[in-house]
């Protein structure tokens, strides 16, 4: 029973995964069933699991290690999914989307993301990235006779699949090396080895890079970023821009910080190009949208090249810092899309930035909802979105990455300059006649509400859960 | 006759990896660019068990497995995918994939 406490979140989420399955075949035609109710009940289940495995740094099998920093994943994980799962209820009534298959998904893709951020082994990380990715690329694709989603889910499916071969190669080619796939044994063989550093090192070093900045869309690989963001329902890429945003940098800091750390020569030239081009196309490109779904897609790509930088920085204010900011882009993140979901009707699914003007005169709630989201993102005080800035490019500046951390605040500031525009658009234009958005719902409110409160509370009060930030990295090293 | 050394699977499965690669590049049917993607992740599959055989050593052959299981898995969800895609398109041609553009 020992080796099973460290899976305990996971095994409990899956659990509730599995229930929700079964609870939808059982169910009679037309009759309603809480399948949410479950996900949630699992999700509060896997956070009460993680409370209780906090500083106890368990491991299972000798491949799932729950220490501090899997455990704060965890949590970022539950609130994105509680949250996804409140805000889908509406949605799922709306498009008539099939209530079992997309909870029992969210919850398989949130066991996975769970996994993947305690594994300690590149065989689990692969498997937990697969679990996770399967169950998003059905969640792109749900509303199966919607030409945009399935072409969206396609598309995401491809280059996943594609960059899976990239990071296995780079698996296959570390394991060539090492002779293990184990994460400490990797960071054994490459700190105690002077020949390590040949071709196949390279080679090894360079696929798994290519396959991590696939998953966290980082410029050149982000391709499908947009197109798999806009095509899927909104609640949906509110989910995946940062659940899987997520758990793919816990799993990038476990593998490049831990284990290559003594390469980091090697790789931290070549991920400096990488963030740089993410933040600036992630900016420049995100300018030119006109709809909203892209437009946040292009900054989920900016915030990925923000996070690299605190990988780059690579010290412990820097990792902290990528826990902190995973946090606060979550909470922010699903709340934007959130808004955009509920928002959208049957005729207008699809969140044009047209839909937003003059929302302020209709739905003043929700346009301030909005706004609260889009000042976060933009990095405005006193919101999450400025503290968690404030900290990566602070650990940035303490390595004296002067470029990195001037980039980056110069790409925030250009990046306003969308985040504003909606805000605009809102409260200064006259709402269009033939376009009445549709009222916000009580759960919706509350959510979202919530939300935007623990946005504020990060923004104003931060010292806590950085504190807990700081903890939680002690472990991985 | 030459005896087979870890440098021959090597260049095999590199081979292999790029002609799937290059598939996914320059094909234009969705189903073949699918088949290229999986020819790359037996390209693994042939590094991994080789390597295995040269250290005597199982963990090489058991990721193998899995990566197997886990195409197979892939494979269902994609040609799912591929199928909707098909039936709201009537066509499994990249070139008309054109309902979203940068």
């Amino acid at each position: 029973m020992d080796n099973l406490q460290a899976i305990m979140p996971m095994l409990i989420v899956t659990l509730a995964a599995a229930a929700t399955m079964l609870a939808e075949s059982f169910r009679l035609k037309d009759e309603r069933m809480p399948l949410g109710g479950l996900g949630l009940i699992g999700l509060v289940g896997a956070a009460a699991a993680s409370i209780l495995l906090w500083n106890r740094n368990t491991t299972s099998f000798g491949v799932v290690q729950s220490d501090n920093f899997a455990l704060f994943i965890n949590f970022v994980l539950v609130a994105v999914g509680i949250l996804t799962i409140l805000l889908s209820s509406q949605v799922i009534d709306r498009e008539e989307l099939p209530a079992g298959e997309y909870y029992s998904l969210v919850l398989f893709s949130i066991a996975g993301m769970m996994l993947m951020a305690a594994a300690t082994d590149l065989l689990l990380i692969f498997l937990a990235l697969e679990v996770m990715s399967l169950a998003v690329y059905v969640l792109t694709g749900i509303r199966r006779t919607d030409a945009a989603g399935t072409e969206a889910a396609f598309k995401y499916f491809l280059l996943g699949a594609f960059s899976s071969a990239f990071f296995l190669y780079g698996v296959a080619f570390t394991y060539a090396i090492v002779h293990s796939t184990r994460l400490e044994a990797v960071a054994l063989a490459v700190a105690g080895r002077s020949d390590v550093s040949g071709p196949l090192t390279w080679l090894a070093v360079g696929l798994l890079l290519v396959g991590f900045a696939f998953k966290v869309s980082a410029v050149p690989f982000h391709m499908w970023t947009p197109d798999a963001y806009e095509g899927a329902p909104t609640v949906v890429t509110g989910f995946m821009s940062t659940g899987v945003k997520a758990a793919a940098f816990a799993a990038f800091v476990r593998v490049f910080l831990s284990s290559f750390e003594p390469l980091r020569g090697e790789w931290v030239t070549v991920l400096s190009w990488i963030a740089v081009a993410t933040m600036v196309v992630g900016t420049v490109v995100g300018v030119a949208q006109s709809n909203v779904k892209r437009m946040l897609a292009y900054s989920s790509i900016a915030h990925a090249g923000y996070l690299l930088v605190g990988i780059i920085a690579g010290n412990a204010s820097g990792k902290s810092a990528i826990l902190f900011y995973l946090l606060a882009y979550a909470l922010t993140n699903v709340g934007a899309f959130g808004v955009t979901a509920l928002l959208a009707t049957r005729e207008r699914p699809r969140g044009d930035l047209a839909d937003f003007a003059g929302l302020w005169h209709s739905r003043p709630v929700m346009a301030a909802l909005m706004t609260i989201f889009l000042l976060s993102l933009g990095g405005f005080p006193p919101t999450a979105g400025f503290v968690a800035k404030w900290y990566v490019f602070g650990a940035a500046v303490q390595e004296q990455l002067y470029g990195l951390a001037i980039i980056g605040v110069l790409t925030s500031v250009v990046s306003v300059f969308y985040y504003l525009r909606i805000v605009v658009l809102m409260y200064m234009t006259d709402s269009r006649a033939e376009y009445e958005p549709p009222r916000l719902t009580a759960t919706g409110l509350a959510t979202l509400g919530v939300a935007a409160a623990t946005v504020f509370y990060l923004g104003v009060l931060p010292a806590r859960v950085i504190e807990l930030a700081t903890r939680s990295i002690d472990t991985i090293f | 006759m030459t005896p087979i050394t870890p440098a021959h699977y090597l260049v095999l499965s590199a081979a292999l990896f790029s002609i799937g690669l290059i598939g996914v590049l320059v094909r234009r049917n969705l189903i073949v660019i699918f088949m290229s993607i999986e020819l790359m992740l037996n390209a693994v599959n042939i590094n991994l068990v080789a390597f295995s055989q040269q250290w005597q050593h199982v963990v090489g052959q058991v990721f193998a497995l899995f990566v197997v299981a886990v195409a197979a898995a892939e494979a269902a969800i994609g040609l799912g995918i591929i199928l909707a895609f098909y039936r709201n398109k009537e066509t499994v041609n990249v070139d008309e994939i054109t309902l979203m553009r940068w």
